[in-house]
């Protein structure tokens, strides 16, 4: 593990891509890298990509998305914390205004199912003037 | 970020879709519109072949989804071709190994064709 990771100075890396398909690719590798950098295990890394890339294209196949995705990596001394921030305005709504609940939300189906499944918490907040952030975290297992 | 697809026919009514490279939301409609192409050309018996695969999300999941959905309506099959540990994975955790037939070989996925 990088040492100052190992000394709980957590590390952050933030990037911005414009929210088009071509792009997720980038968001996964970079989540990859800061996961590398915290020790997980090859299978654990490849749960994380997979994670970063279904919120990515739930992001992209939502048809009120903002222009770009703002990914946020946080290396902690014990996990990983990955906020997927999406500017668009009136995100996972109902077509009623309620906010929807995540599994009523547009990034349904197989995709949710496997953040769900790969991560070890998953939450979002949903802000009707700053979008949508989808949070999650993968812990690092005990070796 | 890259896909390769290779479609070729094979004995017994078949065509092999060879895949390899990465699909997600950004490659999936290739192969979307390789396997659809063979469809509309009246072939329902495919083997897709993911041994080159190095990298496959829910959007290339539905492809093949879809894929089987519309060689089932004439009576076909779908069988793919997977030893990746991690794409098996994929396929274990969504329950797609109940739906999909997989196999180890591209000889084996052949045999076990409807």
């Amino acid at each position: 593990m990088n040492p100052a990771v190992q000394n709980a100075i957590p590390e952050l890396v933030e990037l911005r891509i414009p929210s088009r398909a071509e792009w997720v690719a980038l968001a996964r590798l970079a989540a990859a890298t800061v996961a590398n950098r915290l020790s997980f295990s090859i299978e654990e890394i490849e749960d994380v990509k997979l994670a970063v890339a279904e919120a990515c294209t739930a992001v992209i196949q939502h048809e009120n998305h903002g222009e770009f995705i703002q990914l946020t990596c946080e290396a902690l001394s014990d996990s990983l914390r990955i906020r997927v921030h999406d500017s668009g305005r009136h995100s996972f709504k109902a077509t009623d205004g309620r906010p929807m609940d995540f599994d009523e939300a547009r990034i349904a189906g197989l995709g949710v199912f496997l953040i769900r499944t790969l991560m070890d918490e998953v939450s979002y907040d949903v802000h009707p003037q700053l979008g949508t952030d989808l949070l999650m975290v993968k812990r690092l297992s005990p070796r | 970020m890259d896909i390769k697809v290779n479609v070729r026919e094979a004995p017994g009514d078949c065509y092999v879709v060879d895949l390899g490279g990465e699909i997600d939301v950004y490659t999936s409609p290739k192969v979307k519109d390789a396997i659809g192409d063979l469809i509309d050309r009246g072939v329902y018996h495919l083997i897709i072949n993911l041994e080159k695969v190095r990298y496959i999300d829910s959007t290339g999941l539905g492809v093949l989804i879809g894929g089987l959905k519309r060689v089932r309506e004439h009576g076909g099959s779908v069988n793919l071709v997977c030893t990746n540990p991690q794409i098996k994975k994929i396929f274990d955790i969504t329950g797609l190994v109940k739906i999909f037939g997989i196999f180890d070989s591209e000889e084996s996925a052949m045999k076990a064709l409807v």
